[in-house]
């Protein structure tokens, strides 16, 4: 019996009866992240980090059960030690290590290496297996370091004082926004958001600190919001509020936006290129330093990216369902895509 | 260079045309001529040849970034633009690798392609490492001369008018014609006197779709109607003595019509015309397909013209003795052409016929009968217009044919390409033949973004069986196609096949059961199969096709597609169309002179690996031995556009 299974339902551990980050409804569920893609509606029992937890219960209701669990900690299921370590994707995500016997087994969620001053940053766990992410799993994406953003993002607020304009940022609620909200703030912009983005700043807020803010209304004057920036979510593209804020520019934030072609077709006026998964040289440190004899690869160019770990002397697979290996709904970033 | 990547860098991320147009005056403003006029060709696409191999570069990239070659391919399919690809790769963030003006860089870049490898090379190392990610991106486009960053050419136009204080009009014609700037100084171009340049045509004036709820405003007494045949637009140009034919592409195309040239000789000094370029028979307009194989060849053998002979029917006269004349109202333009085409003794040249009848009614009825008469609909013209320049709206109209279409049920699904790499977007319909659905046409383009990802996510969960990158999925989603011809095809098992098949809309009202049936196709077809020309069989058409192919070194991918089409359509074997009309040629060489031809296409274009699949399979469909086109493929990689050898291809082939 392996230690993991990858089953229709989700990656499931048969000893300890638990499934991670699972598809469909079951009775244990561990969770790494918030994030919808990874924390689904309709499980019985949900084990998470502390700070998902407000979120997931935002998002999925309050009635939800739910256990919490802390980094570095860990729990016993039927002899199978199960620990959360940092994955440095978004505040609360968090890495699954399960251990038996001598085989470790680590289930990445979503991560990314660079700290982003918001997220617990990532930890390298030694493992013998490694399930990853590869959103981004492609040499040509390769992050600007986090000075440059701040840097790119000071001279656009720079220009939005001077000619007067509002700045629209478009950016996914849980994670993303609160990266901007403080990259911004840094800038000395007033900072509104949006009701999608604040609802999850207050559940974050029971454990984080977050900058100053005011929720966005329609009644606010053109000139509160001037040289200002807003932020909102991509689903909120092109809606009736945009039209009513006066002059604005408009930006994405997005790993995407490393892209000419997607950059052009968001058809916004400025591309931050920032994202809350790892590029390629992020998947490789990590992989490299889990020291894992077997990798299984998931969550977005998983051919491309097994290929090359195994040319890499790694034994690596992509991580098949019972329904092919594209079963998985996208992520948070490959929606930004559209 | 700054300013130019800096105009670049703006124009990538304005979204309003205006601020474009403020970057374009800004630049020129700050530039010296001759940057301007550079700047000027590479958006009007008069970019510079190529100067080192695509081939040689990838591989330089792909050393410098430590990365086998099936990674860059990857991830060059994922970018899909080669230039973008190599500049994201290559792992360096420098400065000063640039020269400091457009026009120095690219004198610096024209005499590379004399260099041997290692010079290439070591020159362009030299400014991937000294330069950063937009700048190299720059660069590479400059380099490997596939410039597709786009101005439309109205803002262009609209940027020089407000830089050089010329109206749009005077610039829009200055900017005509096949000028060259390595030859030209942007004086020459924007500031010196307009007759110097004999050659030069008029902006054309093209029509929007006609809107209908215009139609109970328009007065039909106020308006001239003409078919709209599916040709090539164009101009013919007298001046000087002599004659230029010039394609709406803004080709010069003069020796491949002599007949049109020979037409030229009989019309009077001080001429313009405007027009459709057709294939003729003397009796009818014959179908555009034949037309096809006239277009961008370099020789044309006797049989060719005597197959597919070429008229000018006449639309407009834009200068008449010199004067130009489009100023004046159609009905006075015309009483001039209709003078001009009675004066000329030419055969070749054709009146547009002005169509009268009384009521909207009677012109809806005759254009549902275009078909038959090889035109695509109406053009509707104000008589009282003048002869505007670029699409305008108001004055003239298209009021084309409503394509056919057909609702059909999709049932296999392949990945796309570049952006859509990792979506599901070629997809293949079928029909119901009683209980069983029959496929009958491929499609890839209609739907927006969000339908894409839609029927992708669809794909992914409804996924009953998988064949290499094929997936078949639940029939369940309708399509309706719209195509512009149908014709028979014994090698599709629908024994249909579509012309320009693409997704009309998603009928997300319908059921699988209420798609249409083999039998309604089969009805279309009866209705309006286009005939195979009168004067050719098939088979002779074929045969030709090959030959000028063969004749022609600069063939690419979509012009054997066509040929491999044709082919198909009529049920006909490529070689044997060589074994049957050719014996002096041994059916060895026959099938090398293909191997040839797919190397050609390779080692030249800048052709990205799902291009090089599917010329891969033209060449399996005609035959070929697949390890020895692999073989000749990877050759093709290693040579660039270096000539295939007898020796290496007999290597291959042995
Ligand atoms: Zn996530
Ligand atoms: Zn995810």
């Amino acid at each position: 019996m392996s230690l993991i299974e990858f089953k229709e339902e989700g990656l499931f551990c048969p000893r300890a009866n638990v499934y991670i980050d699972p598809w469909k409804p079951v009775a244990k569920a561990i969770i790494t992240h918030a994030h919808a893609d990874h924390s689904r509606y309709g499980m019985k029992n949900y084990l998470a980090h502390p700070w998902s937890i407000p979120v997931m219960k935002h998002r999925l209701g309050q009635d939800i059960n739910t256990q919490a669990l802390d980094f570095h900690q860990s729990i016993s299921m039927n002899g199978v030690k199960i620990m959360l370590h940092p994955a440095g994707h978004i505040p609360g995500s968090a890495q699954v290590s399960l251990e038996y016997k001598g085989e470790k087994w680590v289930v990445s969620g979503d991560y990314k290496l660079e700290n982003d001053g918001i997220s617990t940053p990532f930890e390298p766990v030694p493992c013998t297996h490694f399930v990853t992410e590869s959103t981004f799993g492609l040499p040509v994406f390769d992050w600007p370091e986090e000075e440059v953003l701040e840097e790119q993002m000071h001279r656009w607020r720079a220009s939005l004082v001077e000619s007067q304009k509002v700045g629209v940022v478009y950016a996914y609620a849980l994670g993303k926004a609160q990266r901007v909200m403080k990259t911004m703030a840094n800038t000395g912009a007033r900072i509104f958001t949006h009701a999608a983005v604040e609802r999850t700043n207050e559940c974050l807020e029971h454990n984080i600190e977050l900058p100053d803010r005011t929720e966005f209304n329609s009644d606010l004057k053109k000139e509160e919001l001037q040289g200002n920036i807003i932020i909102a979510t991509p689903g909120s593209m092109g809606a009736r509020w945009t039209k009513k804020i006066g002059p604005h520019e408009t930006a994405s934030v997005s790993g995407w936006m490393r892209m000419r072609g997607t950059r052009r077709r968001s058809n916004v006026d400025m591309g931050f290129v920032m994202s809350d998964h790892a590029d390629w040289k992020g998947l490789n440190t990590a992989v490299k330093m889990t020291g894992a004899e077997k990798v299984f690869v998931t969550h977005g160019y998983t051919e491309v990216y097994s290929k090359w770990i195994n040319s890499q002397g790694i034994n690596a697979e992509v991580v098949k369902t019972a329904f092919g290996d594209e079963k998985e709904e996208q992520n948070e970033e490959q929606k930004e895509l559209k | 260079m700054k300013n130019f990547v800096t105009l670049i860098q703006q124009i990538e991320s304005q979204s309003s045309s205006k601020k474009r147009i403020d970057a374009l005056v800004e630049f020129f403003e700050k530039s010296e001529p001759a940057d301007r006029l550079w700047c000027i060709a590479l958006f009007t696409g008069k970019r510079p040849k190529r100067a080192v191999k695509n081939a040689l570069l990838k591989s330089w990239c792909a050393e410098l970034a430590q990365l086998d070659d099936w990674l860059f391919e990857e991830s060059y399919h994922v970018v899909g633009d080669l230039a973008e690809t190599m500049a994201l790769l290559v792992p360096f963030d420098g400065a000063g690798g640039l020269k400091s003006k457009l026009n120095e860089q690219i004198k610096a870049l024209l005499p590379m392609k004399n260099f041997n490898e290692e010079e290439q090379k070591e020159q362009v190392l030299a400014v991937w490492k000294n330069s950063n990610h937009f700048e190299r991106f720059v660069f590479n486009k400059l380099l490997t001369g596939g410039w597709r960053i786009g101005v439309a050419k109205k803002n262009l136009i609209k940027a020089l008018a407000i830089f050089s204080g010329q109206d749009e009009t005077a610039v829009a014609h200055r900017l005509m014609g096949n000028w060259d700037p390595s030859t030209t100084t942007y004086h020459e171009l924007m500031e010196s006197d307009m007759d110097e340049n004999l050659a030069r045509p008029y902006p054309f004036y093209l029509a929007y779709s006609l809107e209908n709820d215009l139609k109970p405003e328009m007065n039909l007494k106020d308006w001239q109607f003409e078919w709209k045949w599916d040709g090539i637009r164009g101009q013919i140009v007298k001046r000087g003595g002599e004659c230029f034919v010039w394609t709406r592409g803004e080709e010069l195309v003069s020796e491949k019509y002599p007949e049109l040239m020979e037409l030229g000789a009989h019309l009077e000094d001080g001429t313009v015309l405007d027009g459709e370029i057709v294939v003729h028979d003397g009796a009818s307009v014959l179908p555009f397909q034949l037309l096809q194989t006239r277009i961008s060849r370099k020789t044309l053998p006797k049989k060719l013209l005597a197959q597919a002979p070429v008229k000018f029917i006449a639309y407009d006269q834009l200068e008449a003795n010199g004067e130009d004349i489009r100023a004046l109202t159609l009905e006075e333009r015309r009483r001039q052409l209709i003078r001009t085409t009675k004066k000329c003794s030419s055969k070749e040249l054709l009146l547009s016929e002005s169509i009268e009848l009384k009521t909207w009614q009677d012109y809806e009825d005759l254009r549902l009968r275009s078909r038959a008469f090889r035109a695509e609909g109406f053009m509707l013209k104000r008589k009282t217009s003048p002869y505007e320049d670029g699409r305008k709206k108001g004055n003239w109209w298209k009021w084309k044919l409503d394509p056919l279409s057909i609702d059909a049920v999709l049932i296999y699904a392949m990945r796309g390409h570049g952006r859509r790499a990792n979506l599901f977007t070629d997809y293949t319909f079928a029909v119901w033949q009683g209980e069983e659905l029959v496929p009958f046409a491929k499609a890839y383009s209609g739907l927006t973004d969000a339908e894409f990802k839609e029927v992708d996510s669809f794909v992914k969960k409804n996924t009953v069986d998988k064949f290499g990158p094929v997936r078949s999925v639940k029939p369940e989603l309708v399509f309706e196609l719209a195509f512009e011809g149908i014709a028979h095809s014994s090698r599709h098992k629908s024994g249909i096949a579509l012309r320009f098949p693409r997704m009309a809309r998603w009928r997300k009202d319908k059921t699988a059961q209420e798609a249409n049936s083999l039998e309604d196709l089969r009805t279309l077809l009866q209705l309006y199969e286009q005939q195979p020309s009168r004067t050719m069989s098939p088979k002779s058409h074929l045969i030709q096709l090959v030959q000028v192919v063969k004749a022609d070194e600069n063939i690419d991918a979509a012009e054997l597609k066509i040929i491999q089409d044709y082919a198909k359509k009529h049920d006909l074997s490529i070689e044997d169309a060589l074994n049957d009309e050719l014996p002096q040629m041994e059916k060895g060489d026959g099938l090398k002179s293909w191997y040839h031809l797919l190397y050609t296409c390779l080692a030249d274009g800048e052709i990205c690996p799902s291009e090089s699949a599917s010329l891969m399979e033209i060449g399996v469909n005609m035959g070929l031995d697949v390890s020895a086109l692999r073989k000749v493929i990877e050759l093709s990689h290693q040579n660039g556009t270096v000539p295939l050898t007898d020796e290496e291809l007999n290597a291959v082939l042995d």
